[in-house]
């Protein structure tokens, strides 16, 4: 950051005023109304009344999507008149860094829920240590092992033999999605996701290196190759979440274990659809638009960062939900 | 480049439009006073109920509701976008930058805040009234026993974090990359020191938050157990995510505020900053602490011995750079040509207290003593002591000092001065009874109190509504002041003040720096 040569320091391009802040704001906060909205009509609401929270969501998410793209599109066409400084393209790289840094935070939230819950709170619920005299009160008969294969709510006779800390009835599965069999391990639809995304991450990093010897054929063909991936990847994750739902009994109300499977793997999931999204618009501005050069293609380095990170964030719920 | 070099657009589009970072700071620093008046106004409403024991005005539901909204609107209101509209105004012209790295960015980071606070204050109004489980909204409270506002609450969180979070974004990319040629590191005012490292913890923590309040939102609506033992989660894991945040949180608020009152001793003081660089170290050095200390919130939930343990030095080791820093100000003073306009008044009103403040969190922080004074009032009148007579009031000598650079006119010192004496009469008076109430044993956030506590509380709300009404006159002299204060045109308005502010005109133009500036070596800071 001391490097400071003169022409870092040219006249710095200080954007026109803008209404896309503004544009951006109200499909916000028309989205999170409605969202909310239709979660309360759902939890509280009359099932018989009608509302028109899916409409305000669906109003501001149009608003808020179509703001978006008109952003980017003014960003790149700026960059792509050449108002952008070197000093200028620096604070993207900046703020991109520092945007995935907070991301990686937020995994870091449900992760660190998931340490918590396995090493201490099941444990504790189970009897020992300091954490363990409610068992007897509570919990009586409630055992640990992880994947939780019993609540300690169903440990006790259900939800209505306990009804003190009790907010609903938590109805465990009959099979986890840990590694089970090494017989029939091509059976195991996380490993082949682990592929997958693992193979992904590769085929973005040799399309990138197609841009940088300035090869457009081999920057498309690679990037294509890596956008199917991404979909096969959420095609992989839908049937996993399918056989779940349907043949293992682990839903969302599964107690713990459901509620820290699929909220890691369902926030990672709906990561890989945002960087899948962000990379096949990079290869459409390639392909259509001829866009991206050997020394310019920030847009596409920005979206391979963020590939690469959903790609690791895969391989630590590997471990810890699937394997460990 | 168009008509943006001439100056500011007429109207309102001026404001909804702006990608000027003095546009985008004033009206950050204007919302932030119109959240601290409606989170003060929650604030009297909590101390007229609490004039005298027994229920007088408001329903128990309401009065929770009060202490709830009085807390968020507060920190994430007032408090927060205060000192991000600060940064906005000062950091540019502080480092020799034409303007925030990210311009528009910006703008979208100030205009989230009005309408999310709109909805945040009309949960008053909805069935059920606002979320009443406290600013902290621990689980179960805000999650089993949840009414549907906690729904509109939970999305408000979200959006606010987005708003730090690409507010922060952009103060770490200006900090890094627009510094004008020869402002290293070490000789940033220290005021830029503290608003990258703060930017840092907003970055770092705001995401956790998001995570806490989404588990709560798929606990209350999709059947999850993170918080319900009955599914094998635990209600402590939502106060261990909660603070996770919260605890860098409360640095996030004060950090700023070390960094305006480092601007200000030195000033009034003719001296440079003593210590410069150990008060970057203790800075970073409170910054790495806050990481590891959370669950000193929490002594009393049960914890391990070796958790009460862990968690009691690593905070009590906070006292150190703190210390530093607290020395190093008073080092400052000493044997300085020291003058007491109001900046100086709040700020030196800011050391005592703060200190005061300080020494009472490290009582808490001793765990055996804190099961006594957990939930107290004793906590109250130490988190007021460092928010109120810490952040706001430096935030308070903030706008004393730069005010006539921003807007070219001088404001009415008596004025300002009646403004401190009676802020720092009414601050004490209210918030210095409830350490004795706290460890006589009136806990917090219940609407009655026994009758050994009454005559303190009733000093208390006196006290409150004396500060209440003293921020009046601030408001008065501020709109004066802009109006119709005396005319300055010297670039530097206080002869002792140092920095690349001081050498533009008086106002600061609407552009400021377009070439950066040479900084000369005889001005560092170090």
């Amino acid at each position: 950051m001391t490097s400071q040569t003169s022409t870092e320091y040219e006249k710095y391009y200080v954007p026109e005023k803008s209404r896309l802040a503004v544009c951006a704001t109200i499909g916000l906060i028309l989205s999170i109304y409605g969202a909310a909205s239709i979660m309360n009509d759902m939890t509280f609401g009359d099932p018989g009344e009608a509302t028109s929270s899916w409409t305000i969501f669906w109003v501001g998410m149009f608003f808020f999507m179509a703001t978006l793209f008109a952003w980017f599109r003014t960003a790149i066409r700026e960059n792509i008149a050449g108002m952008n400084s070197a000093q200028l393209k620096k604070s993207y790289v900046l703020g991109m860094f520092w945007f995935i840094f907070s991301e990686v935070m937020f995994f870091f939230a449900f992760f660190g829920a998931l340490f918590y819950v396995r090493n201490l709170v099941g444990p504790w619920l189970a009897g020992e240590g300091e954490g363990g005299r409610m068992n007897d009160l509570l919990w009586p008969g409630f055992e640990y092992v992880w994947p939780m294969m019993q609540t300690p709510q169903e440990a006790v006779g259900g939800a209505s033999a306990q009804l003190m800390a009790n907010n609903g009835a938590f109805v465990s599965p009959n099979t986890s999605l840990s590694f089970a069999d090494a017989a029939v391990w091509w059976h195991w639809l996380p490993m082949w996701n682990t592929l997958v995304l693992l193979t992904s991450s590769l085929t973005c990093h040799i399309a990138h290196m197609g841009i940088l010897a300035g090869d457009r054929k081999k920057f498309n063909l690679w990037l294509t190759i890596t956008v199917v991936l991404g979909i096969i990847f959420l095609c992989l994750q839908y049937m996993e979440y399918h056989e779940a739902y349907v043949e293992y009994g682990l839903t969302l109300n599964a107690g713990i274990y459901g509620s820290t499977f699929f909220m890691l793997t369902g926030f990672h999931g709906f990561h890989v659809f945002m960087g899948m999204t962000m990379l096949l618009i990079q290869l459409l501005r390639s392909v259509i638009g001829k866009q991206f050069t050997a020394t310019d293609h920030f847009g596409f380095e920005a979206s391979s960062w963020y590939w690469h990170f959903v790609d690791v964030v895969w391989v630590f719920l590997f471990l810890f939900v699937y394997i460990l | 480049m168009g008509d943006h070099h001439h100056g500011p657009a007429k109207g309102l589009s001026r404001w909804l439009f702006t990608t000027n970072h003095k546009d985008i700071g004033t009206m950050y620093l204007w919302f932030s006073f119109c959240m601290f008046i409606l989170g003060g106004t929650f604030a009297m409403i909590i101390r007229a109920e609490l004039f005298q024991p027994g229920m007088q005005l408001v329903e128990p539901e309401f009065f929770n509701q009060m202490t709830t909204l009085h807390g968020l609107v507060m920190v994430f209101g007032a408090i927060m976008p205060s000192f991000v509209g600060l940064a906005n105004w000062m950091i540019p012209l502080m480092i020799g930058a034409p303007d925030m790295a990210l311009p528009r960015m910006n703008n979208w980071s100030f205009w989230i805040l009005p309408p999310t606070f709109l909805l945040l204050a009309s949960t008053l109004f909805m069935e059920g009234g606002a979320p009443q489980a406290g600013w902290t909204f621990y689980a179960p409270l805000s999650t089993t026993y949840a009414g549907p506002s906690v729904t509109y609450f939970i999305f408000c969180i979200h959006v606010l974090g987005l708003s730090s979070i690409m507010g922060s974004i952009n103060i770490i990319a200006t900090v890094m990359n627009m510094r004008a040629p020869g402002m290293t590191y070490m000789k940033m005012p220290l005021f830029v020191w503290t608003w990258l490292i703060t930017a840092f913890l907003l970055v770092a923590v705001m995401p956790v938050l998001a995570g806490a309040v989404t588990m709560m939102l798929m606990d209350v609506h999709f059947g999850t157990s993170f918080f319900s033992a009955a599914g094998g989660g635990d209600p402590v894991l939502f106060q261990h995510v909660f603070w996770f945040f919260g605890h860098p949180e409360v640095y996030i608020i004060i950090l700023p505020a070390f960094g305006v009152v480092s601007q200000i001793i030195p000033a009034f003081s003719r001296k440079p900053l003593f210590g410069y660089d150990s008060m970057v170290y203790a800075t970073a050095s409170i910054a790495f602490l806050s990481f590891i200390v959370w669950a000193h919130h929490m002594y009393t939930v049960g914890m391990p011995v070796s958790g009460e343990l862990f968690f009691m030095y690593a905070t009590m080791l906070i006292a150190v750079p703190t210390g530093v820093k607290v020395f190093n100000w008073v080092s400052t003073m000493w044997r300085g040509a020291l003058t007491f306009e109001t900046p100086m008044l709040f700020s030196i009103g800011f050391l005592v207290l703060f200190t005061i403040g300080g020494f009472t969190g490290l009582m808490l922080s001793i765990a055996p003593s804190d099961f006594q004074y957990h939930d107290s009032y004793f906590v109250v009148a130490h988190f007021h002591y460092v928010m109120v007579a810490g952040a706001v009031f430096s935030m308070t000598a903030a706008v004393y000092y730069w005010l006539p650079k921003w807007c070219g006119r001088m404001y009415n010192e008596t004025m300002g001065k009646t403004h401190f004496w009676i802020s720092f009469i009414g601050f004490n008076l209210t918030f210095f009874p409830q350490h004795f109430v706290g460890l006589a044993g009136m806990p917090r956030r219940i609407p009655d109190y026994a009758l050994q506590f009454a005559d303190f509380n009733m000093m208390s709300s006196i006290g409150a509504f004396i500060y209440g009404a003293s921020q009046i006159l601030w408001l008065y002299n501020i709109i004066a002041t802009i109006v119709a204060g005396e005319k300055i045109d010297k670039p530097k308005v206080w002869d002792g003040a140092e920095g690349l502010e001081w050498t533009v005109p008086t106002p600061a133009p609407y552009h400021t720096f377009e070439t950066p500036p040479k900084i000369d070596p005889a001005h560092a800071h170090s």
